[in-house]
């Protein structure tokens, strides 16, 4: 009889609920743990750091007999740490940005969606306008003020270019949901403006915004990636995904390892993040059984 | 008769002999939970020029039996049986051979006529498409074919409706034009699936009568699907009715209706009959004044398009009304009417353009929001959409709680919860709902638990927006009888919204009937229902479908076509004059006068018409 007592407690129980009754989605959230743990637990252990220089071993292919199992680059770093501390950068990087993004994202376009009228003209005018500016520019601004290579700065430039996105898409959401008979329901019983948004049009907004904000880590994978090539994000010898599958690039057919490896670090995120999106919004929607 | 269509076997049956037979149809869908059967083991047949009409609530099967025959079920459906149409079966008749059925042997008629008809495309082109496609006519011969058809349907202005688009028409006029498109092709059979349902029983009552007359016309069977008895009444030559799937009873319409053999079949005829008297609860109605409306309008702005002002609608014009505490007040018209616009003005749910509403000597509409939205446990709203009014994503419990988190915050959880099993329990629902989500309930489930939420705080004020209107038959009696226990429990006011004469008259002490947003007459529901006084009240009262088949077809024979015109550009003086079969030249010229035609004081008998003094 808690449903009655908390009245969002009951949404989210049961969310956790069918999640968990989904195989696919579980099986992708286990991956992502482990790979997250992974990151952190092993290049503290590895008898190798992220930017030292094995002299012996330089471009060495993988195997598991070797001293290095993920090989080596040009340098003679050792492959697993810096692609396991690339994991962790650019999660830590796109999982921020995209908590950044879709945060205001959802309170800039649910407050504006909601409000309706001249205000909602403005804020969307307002997105519009920063929408066409472009992004670089800001983000080049940015480096210039704070200084380059900075990750708060990516964190900003990022979060700063992704939360336009998601503010149209929740505002479309919200004025869809504002004219729902239920909504009229909520007015009618005397709920104040704050808890009919907070009540009733977040928690319907939750499923496209659950897949959105999984769809978006990848984007700000790849965003920061793109970022560091331009010599933007993250500068040697620190890794990201980004920069060590563009070295890895670079030498695709000397030493093929160099980009396989971060490349499916890579694509096991974006599937797992994918999956596990799809899981959240059947897992939001009661209606999906 | 077209060539195209015609083939031999056609011809040589004789015209006394059944159109369609179905034998031993069973229909089937196989979903995730299993085999479901929609329809089981179904013979029926219509001959020509015969009306059958398939009644039964809504899930028993007779739209997808129509659905089986004309090959149109959804992709996990699967018929059984037999469906000969003239010699030639059509279950399982290839896709080429069963087009040249549909559209022109058949025509089909379906529910929501805009749904059905494709937006983008103007009505000529619509009914050209048809023409062309079964008749091989174009062009100048098919432009000349629509207009004779829209003619034939009745729709005004036909000519300048070719050119139209079905958003631009009124619900009415669409289902016209669906039927012109049935038509197009002289079919033999027209299948109408609840073609009146969507609409408001003045529009009703003309398309049935325009369905009658098709088939006098024409020799043209028809086969009625619908759940209202009162349409069967009065077109039906013979009655079929379905439960679960299964046929439970059929026979001619007058034998059906005076000496039903089945139990189902006699509870639903009781369900249909005039109800018997209305509920009046002595020296209730001589209560204080409650609600206080006063030359309440309001406006909308209507977009004219990119860089134009907006124009102004005005949905409701200087209303009037007081309502005694306890008291039950109807709210009668057509769609487009001003009712639902008065039921949220009444809450101060909009914001009126004029005017005052005082609830309790307290003006609403100058309350600061924070002391609006305490006043607000005291008027409660029920909703006509029952599930669109709930929140998908909250289970009962935390639907019929949400008011009591707001209103009553010091109560505890426990207590809370007590009482929200309570409150279900006076509106019939069991404590095993608690935990479900709104999709997972019936339509008059949903609509209990809006009446729950609603009720919890014990409302002094109760406003229901048409909360009948998306039940179905047995249903609808069901919440209202709900209703009028509540009421009378709990002493609370009441206004009701709806287009159903019939709810209206059972649960309400006075009535006010709105066109365009202006009141039209106001008087005790026995002066109003037994002595109209505003030509507009008759043709509303003349539109209620009687369930008797002595009656009815006389009564539909008298149906008047005629739509209200649009609010954005009323007529003068007396808005009801375009269509009223009185109008004088006066009408015209002045808005006629709030007069007293009976009674005295606040509970006066008023109407607004120039000439009701001679008329009554």
């Amino acid at each position: 009889m808690s449903e009655a007592a908390a009245p969002l407690a009951g949404l989210w129980r049961d969310a956790a609920r069918r999640l968990r009754a989904n195989r696919v989605a579980c099986g992708a959230l286990g991956l992502l743990a482990a790979v997250a743990l992974l990151a952190l637990v092993a290049p503290p252990v590895s008898p190798w750091d992220y930017d030292s220089l094995d002299w012996q071993h330089l471009a060495q292919p993988p195997g598991l007999a070797a001293a290095h199992w993920f090989g080596t680059d040009r340098l003679g770093r050792d492959l697993f740490v810096r692609t396991l501390s690339g994991v962790r950068l650019s999660l830590l990087i796109s999982l921020a940005a995209s908590a950044l993004s879709v945060g205001i994202g959802l309170a800039w376009g649910a407050l504006a969606g909601f409000a309706g009228g001249r205000t909602d003209e403005w804020m969307m005018r307002f997105v519009d306008v920063l929408y066409s500016l472009p992004y670089l520019f800001i983000v080049i601004i940015l480096s210039a003020v704070v200084g380059r290579g900075s990750i708060a700065v990516l964190l900003i430039a990022i979060g700063a270019v992704g939360w336009l996105t998601t503010a149209r898409i929740v505002h479309g959401q919200t004025r869809a949901l504002k004219r729902r008979e239920f909504i009229e329901a909520a007015r009618a019983t005397g709920l104040p403006t704050r808890a009919i948004l907070v009540r009733h049009i977040v928690p319907n907004l939750a499923g496209t915004v659950a897949v959105y904000a999984t769809l978006t880590v990848p984007q700000m994978i790849l965003f920061e990636s793109f970022l560091s090539f331009l010599g933007l994000g993250v500068q040697e010898p620190h890794a990201s995904l980004g920069n060590l599958i563009n070295a890895g690039a670079q030498e695709m057919e000397s030493a093929p390892w160099m980009l396989l490896v971060p490349a499916a670090f890579l694509v096991v995120l974006l599937v797992c993040l994918n999956l596990l999106g799809d899981g959240l919004r059947d897992a939001l929607d009661p209606r999906e059984h | 008769m077209p060539s195209t269509r015609a083939s031999t076997e056609v011809a040589s049956l004789p015209a006394s002999q059944a159109l369609l037979t179905l034998s031993d149809l069973t229909v089937s869908f196989t979903t995730a939970a299993g085999t479901l059967t929609a329809v089981r083991q179904l013979s029926l047949a219509v001959a020509r020029g015969e009306c059958l009409s398939v009644v039964g609530e809504s899930g028993a099967g007779k739209s997808q039996a129509f659905l089986a025959v004309m090959g149109l079920l959804a992709a996990n459906g699967r018929a059984q049986g037999s469906a000969r149409f003239l010699g030639t079966e059509l279950l399982g008749l290839a896709a080429p051979a069963l087009d040249r059925v549909r559209g022109a042997a058949i025509g089909m008629v379906f529910q929501d006529p805009m749904t059905s008809l494709t937006p983008h495309l103007t009505v000529g082109e619509q009914i050209a498409e048809v023409l062309l496609r079964h008749l091989k006519v174009g062009g100048g011969a098919a432009r000349r074919r629509a207009l004779e058809l829209l003619e034939r349907v009745q729709l005004t202005d036909p000519a300048r409706r070719l050119g139209q688009y079905p958003h631009e028409l009124s619900g009415g006029m669409r289902q016209r034009v669906m039927i012109a498109i049935a038509i197009a092709c002289e079919p033999q059979l027209l299948i109408a699936d609840e073609p009146t349902t969507a609409l408001d029983v003045t529009v009703q009552a003309q398309i049935l009568a325009l369905l009658a007359d098709l088939k006098r016309e024409r020799a043209l069977g028809v086969v009625l699907i619908t759940h209202d008895l009162g349409a069967v009444a009065g077109v039906a030559d013979r009655v079929a009715v379905m439960r679960a799937g299964s046929l439970i009873e059929t026979g001619p319409t007058a034998a059906v209706f005076k000496s039903p053999r089945d139990p189902y079949t006699r509870e639903l005829v009781r369900a249909a009959a005039p109800p018997p008297a209305i509920f009046s609860a002595p020296g209730t109605a001589a209560g204080a004044t409650a609600l206080a409306l006063t030359d309440l309008s309001v406006e909308f702005a209507v977009s004219r398009g990119w860089l134009r002002s907006p124009t102004r609608l005005s949905a409701l014009s200087g209303v009037t009304l007081e309502l005694a505490a306890g008291e039950a007040l109807g709210v009668v018209g057509e769609s487009g009417g001003g009712k639902s616009t008065l039921a949220r003005a009444a809450l101060a749910l909009l914001r009126p353009c004029a005017g005052e509403v005082v609830w309790m000597g307290r003006a609403l509409l100058e309350l600061p929001p924070r002391e609006l939205r305490a006043l607000r446990g005291e008027l409660q709203m029920i909703f006509q959409d029952p599930l669109g009014s709930l929140d998908p994503r909250m289970t009962v419990g935390e639907i019929v709680g949400e008011p009591l988190s707001v209103h009553r915050r010091e109560l505890a959880a426990a207590a809370r919860a007590a009482a929200v099993v309570e409150m279900l329990r006076r509106v019939e629902l069991g404590s095993e709902l608690l935990g479900r989500y709104p999709h997972e309930l019936s339509g008059g489930q949903c609509q209990r638990v809006g009446i729950a939420r609603a009720m919890i705080l014990e409302p002094r004020l109760l406003v229901c927006d048409e909360p009948l209107s998306a039940l179905d038959g047995p249903t609808q009696q069901q919440i209202m009888a709900l209703l009028e226990r509540l009421r009378r429990e709990s002493g609370m006011s009441l206004l009701l919204v709806s287009h159903n004469l019939a709810v209206v008259r059972r649960l309400c002490e006075r009535v006010l009937v709105l066109y365009l947003g202006r009141m039209m007459e106001l008087a005790r529901t026995q002066s109003l229902y037994s002595q109209p006084r505003h030509p507009y009240t008759r043709e509303l009262l003349a539109a209620v479908p009687v369930a008797d088949p002595d009656l009815q077809p006389a009564r539909l024979k008298e149906t008047r076509p005629g739509e209200p015109p649009s609010p954005l550009a009323p007529p003068s003086g007396c808005v009801y004059r375009t269509r009223c079969p009185h109008a004088l030249s006066v009408c015209a010229e002045r808005v006629p006068a709030w007069e007293v035609t009976g009674g005295a004081g606040d509970g006066a008998n008023r109407v607004a018409c120039h000439r009701w003094r001679e008329l009554s």
